[in-house]
């Protein structure tokens, strides 16, 4: 039993989550600088999102009109006047000082998302759904780890400061005993489809267009809610249900040795896979937040709203459906598959030719195998469902067997190229042709008497040693079934 | 006890005397050259500057060019409209590309903004001819420029007083004749104070009424840019060219200013038949020095003349004005002023290789920073607080309201509003900076205007000991035409008001 | 009794990001004590059902489209920084966790 499990026999786990999406809009949240990714440092800065004295924000139609949307996927209110408000710190990626979000009166509230796990239906409350500006981006210098600790020095870039960032907090979700974090990645991942759904933000965790903090606490059955902590930096989906499992083992640990756990923000570590306490603060930090002067109120008209929810498209979980019926799935295999935010790869695998089992299999299970090793989401793994396709027509044509096609799949992931290419340059095809096996075969022969013998004696089973010994000294690389009819011509 | 301006004569007349109306109508019809008139107002800042400090950075080079480009237009047939080629001076608040911008203070000390206001723009595209850039309190925050890091300006009436603030420098510019039109900024009454103790003429448009992007932000929902000069006609021909919508500003207002200039034209004429002007009751005996308060009355009495009648109005919650300001803007100052940090531009203090960069950040500030401004964002941050906002800032702002209400409330009885427009007549240098509190009494009635967010106007009514005395004008939103209406019926019986020589 | 103590003002002022002198400390106590029992007068006003106005403006919904502008050339950008490295503005080094 995982301390996680061990732990929610004991106490009962309430977790939430946060989760922050930047808006895929051609400009920023309140000027008209391009938000393309990967341009040259501070070449994508005007006075407004550099912050500089005089500077007035104005805000974004499109980002509202995208948030709007995601708050009526979400089965939100949305606000019929609302307002943005300064949250004020000091910090060098924040060129004002301050950051223009939402405060009491976010944009959209009081909606719900239901997401399934492990063959049920749990219904996750949405506090608010609000607006606000993202940061640049700050390169600590000096330090060992690329993190603020130990560095001498940074250096910070505006180019990333006021990209439109959503944020989407849940309503704190009880009684999911064991499962919380199976729940919190569900949850993830499933928000993840429906905002993609929307085409409002292309939600990639590994390029940080989606992020997630995770609240978690812990407390006995039939007594007041815990104290809860905040983690930082789970930046996948696997790393969500991490980070939710760290915790509770975590808390419990504490509170089984009768301490109390800490109010504070946390900081996941991929390596190894616990968190560990940020700079612990006496009192929350008082942020003065107040109605920001320099935009006037929001007040989405009614008859707007109204042609923005008439537009959503289908939900994803309808979509979902309507697929696993197609690809003739379990629900908890569908539910695998969406968790393992991979619905849109096997759908493009399968668009190419593949067969849904097939795409199912390499998706699921090595390619999630790699990518869980390398720390990163599916998504981020550099193979296309076109390769994964390509891959599956070597074997069905049995220039591969499943063990070489292994091989070539992490070639590909290495950037060696496509299949067909990193089959050829590592020559890993299986060789069926008698020539080239003839001269192994006579090897696997002559290193084995005894079991030659047996074979010519009738033991036909015991072709099977000699066809091993013919793939050890291939490679793997003999078509085993070849291997198996040329002993058997040469010996019967 | 009032004089008579100098009008212009003939060609050989002193340009510095003539008003903006008279310099543009000569240079449109090629009477006098741009380049000239640009001259002679270098010429004069050269000659009195040494004496007024009224300017921060004077661009002689830069002006002629303007100068000479309006010339060659002229020449070429093309027009240049009523303003072109007529000098202008801009409050240091307000950013110029590549002209230093400074705030009054240390902390921006030789900042070139990459970018022009809005308001600098138009005056650009309207042909008008920038001198330089104009001394004020630091941030916009004081009543007398004493405030300003770079020095005080001194009062072209009396040069041991101050010319008020912030805006004092745009004020002492146009009172001590270096321009004939200025630029400045009202957030409490950083255009009217200045204009009542100099003898200027200072309007506070509706808020939104003129844009706010590039405008150095001090309190966002308070600042507003508007026009400063010797006439009221000049002020509102000042104020159609900066005013109107501007979609970089979220807070302009969508709609175009109102005709102000014809406002003026028909004051001039001198008939007030069935305009009702408004007392307010509350600010009858409270504070003002007794010459101020006679200067007033004498001015009311001379509207009534015009056809005007009095009417009294009570705006009880007028007298917390004062407090809810000095909420409201320091709250909103302490977030404005947060980006001065010495990280992206100004001044840096301390980075000396073993300070952290809150150390330098701290160290930045409170060397960059003045007195009053530290002062400002201490009391803004405490009024955010949490624990604190309810009780501070929200209550400000509620009070806001109350205010909003007793102006709509008066407007439903009178038309405009007078009042004074300042309850002091410039005082010398040192008097009220000992204790805070006694600098934002000068703001007594101005404040009321912007926390309403209506537009007000400052004009010269009469002298007290010899010190100007100005009477302000109060309209409703979006009314804007009606207090120039009011100022010039009132000019055009004291006259216009000249200072001594400098 | 004061309205805000030497302590209070101190903390205000490490909030500001403002490295005030133990002199400046005491003078900026005393005034701020002034100022802020001045202020506290709004108080006063019986306002529990008043809305607050945070725009004189009655203005709402000023939006602009998603068309991409002209940006600052990077020299601009960086031309006022203090100090400058790799194109970034460089920074000494930061002790708060980033938020």
């Amino acid at each position: 039993m995982s301390a996680s499990t061990a732990a929610a026999a004991r106490y009962e786990p309430v977790i939430g989550l946060e989760v922050h999406v930047e808006l895929g809009t051609r400009t920023k949240m309140f000027c008209g600088c391009p938000t393309v990714f990967g341009a040259e440092p501070n070449t994508q800065v005007c006075p407004v999102c550099l912050g500089l004295p005089g500077s007035l924000p104005v805000a974004n139609k499109a980002a509202i009109e995208a948030t709007i949307r995601i708050g009526l996927a979400l089965n939100c209110q949305i606000a019929s006047w609302c307002r943005f408000a300064r949250k004020n710190y000091f910090y060098p990626d924040m060129p004002k000082n301050f950051q223009i979000s939402q405060y009491d009166e976010p944009l959209c509230t009081d909606g719900w998302l239901d997401i399934d796990v492990d063959g049920e239906v749990v219904r996750v409350g949405i506090e608010r759904v609000h607006l606000e500006e993202d940061t640049g981006k700050t390169l600590h210098v000096g330090g060992a780890t690329g993190r603020i600790h130990g560095a001498t020095e940074s250096l910070v870039d505006y180019n990333r400061a006021g990209i439109p960032l959503v944020e989407i907090v849940t309503k704190p979700v009880p009684g999911t005993g064991a499962l919380a974090p199976v729940v919190a990645r569900a949850y993830v991942a499933q928000l993840r489809e429906l905002v993609r759904s929307l085409g409002v933000s292309d939600v990639r965790m590994e390029q940080g267009s989606m992020r997630c903090d995770v609240n978690t606490s812990l407390h006995r059955p039939d007594e007041p809610w815990g104290t809860r902590t905040e983690t930082k930096n789970v930046n996948s989906l696997r790393s969500v249900e991490r980070a939710v499992r760290a915790e509770m083992a975590r808390q419990a640990r504490v509170l089984a040795a009768g301490g109390t756990v800490t109010q504070e923000t946390r900081h996941f570590h991929e390596d190894t896979g616990d968190t560990t306490s940020g700079r612990s603060k006496e009192t929350a930090t008082d942020y003065r937040y107040f109605p920001e002067p320099d935009l006037v109120p929001l007040a989405p008209d009614p008859q707007w709203v109204q042609t923005l929810r008439a537009g959503l498209p289908e939900p994803p979980r309808t979509r979902h459906r309507q697929l696993q019926v197609h690809w003739g799935l379990s629900d908890l295999d569908m539910q695998a598959i969406v968790n393992a935010g991979a619905v849109e790869l096997i759908e493009a695998t399968v668009a190419a030719g593949a067969t849904p089992d097939a795409a199912r299999k390499w998706w699921l299970q090595e390619l999630s195998r790699q990518a869980n090793e390398a720390g990163v989401e599916l998504t981020a793994l550099e193979v296309s469902p076109v390769s994964v396709a390509e891959l599956q027509r070597l074997v069905d044509d049995g220039k591969l067997t499943d063990k070489l096609a292994r091989t070539v799949l992490a070639g590909v992931v290495a950037g060696e190229g496509t299949p067909v290419e990193v089959m050829a340059a590592r020559g890993l095809e299986v060789v069926s042709d008698e020539a080239a096996l003839g001269a192994a075969v006579d090897a696997a022969i002559a290193a084995n008497p005894e079991v030659a013998q047996r074979i010519r004696d009738g033991k036909v089973a015991a072709a099977g040693v000699l066809v091993g010994a013919v793939l050890r000294s291939t490679g793997g690389q003999a078509d085993a079934k070849a291997v198996r009819e040329l002993v058997l011509a040469r010996l019967c | 006890m009032t004089e008579q301006g100098n009008r212009a004569a003939g060609p050989d007349a002193d340009l510095t005397r003539w008003s903006a109306a008279e310099l543009g109508r000569a240079i449109g019809a090629g009477e006098v050259s741009a380049e000239e008139v640009t001259r002679a107002h270098l010429d004069r800042i050269a000659a009195v500057e040494a004496r007024v400090h009224a300017s921060l950075h004077v661009d002689g080079e830069g002006a002629l060019a303007a100068a000479r480009s309006v010339d060659s237009r002229r020449a070429a047939g093309q027009a240049v409209g009523p303003l072109g080629g007529v000098p202008v001076a801009v409050k240091d608040v307000l950013v110029t590309r590549g002209i230093p911008t400074t705030c009054g203070s240390r902390i921006l000390e030789n900042w070139l903004p990459p970018y022009d206001a809005t308001v600098v723009e138009r005056l650009r595209d309207a042909g008008l001819v920038m001198l330089g850039k104009t001394n004020m309190d630091e941030f916009a925050m004081g009543s007398s420029t004493e405030y300003s890091a770079f020095g005080p300006s001194y009062n072209p009436w009396d040069l041991s007083r101050i010319p008020g603030g912030s805006g004092g420098g745009s004020a002492a510019a146009v009172a001590g004749c270096e321009a004939p039109l200025a630029i400045g900024t009202d957030t409490g009454g950083s255009i009217r104070q200045p204009g009542a103790v100099t003898g200027t003429v200072g309007a506070k448009p509706t808020y939104g009424g003129t844009s706010r992007y590039g405008l150095i932000a001090f309190s966002s929902s308070l600042d507003t840019p508007g026009p400063v000069a010797r006439t009221v006609e000049d002020a509102a021909l000042l104020h159609a060219v900066i005013g109107g919508p501007d979609p970089r500003d979220s807070t302009s207002i969508p709609a175009p200013v109102p005709d102000v200039v014809a406002a003026a034209r028909q004051g001039a004429s001198g008939d007030l038949t069935g305009v009702r002007l408004g007392l307010v009751k509350e600010f009858a005996g409270e504070g003002a020095e007794p010459g101020v308060s006679a200067a007033v009355r004498d001015a009311i009495e001379a509207l009534t003349k015009l056809g005007a009648e009095v009417v009294e109005v009570s705006c009880p919650h007028f007298r917390y004005a004062l407090p809810a300001y000095y909420l409201i803007a320091p709250s909103e100052c302490s977030s404005n002023l947060a980006r001065f940090d010495g990280v992206r531009y100004g001044l840096r203090v301390g980075d000396d290789g073993t300070r952290s960069l809150e150390e330098v950040m701290s160290l930045t500030r409170d060397r960059g920073f003045g007195p009053e401004v530290k002062r400002r964002i201490m009391l803004g941050t405490y009024a955010l607080s949490a624990g604190y906002y309810d009780a501070y800032y929200g209550q400000a702002q509620k009070v806001r309201t109350l205010i909003s209400r007793d102006f709509a409330a008066a407007f439903a009885a009178a038309d405009v509003l007078v009042a004074p427009t300042t309850p002091f007549v410039a005082f010398p240098f040192g008097a009220r900076t000992s204790d805070p509190y006694q600098m934002y009494l000068a703001d007594l009635y101005t404040i009321p205007s912007n926390l309403y967010g209506g537009p007000a106007i400052s004009v010269p009514c009469g002298l007290s000991e010899g010190l100007p005395v100005g009477l302000q004008v109060m309209a409703p939103t979006m009314a804007d035409d009606r207090m120039y209406r009011v100022a010039a019926a009132l000019e055009s019986t004291v006259g216009l008001f000249t200072p001594p020589e400098l | 009794m004061a309205a805000i103590s030497r302590a209070e003002v101190a903390h205000l002022a490490h909030l500001a990001r403002l490295a005030v002198t133990d002199e400046e400390l005491d003078t900026f106590a005393g005034q701020l004590d002034v100022i802020l029992q001045s202020v506290a007068r709004v108080g006063e006003v019986a306002a529990d059902d008043i809305p607050p106005t945070s725009h004189s403006v009655p203005l709402t919904n000023v939006l602009r489209e998603d068309v991409v502008q002209p940006c600052l050339p990077r020299e601009d950008v960086l031309a006022g920084a203090p100090d400058v490295a790799e194109d970034r503005f460089r920074v000494p080094r930061i002790l708060d966790e980033e938020e």
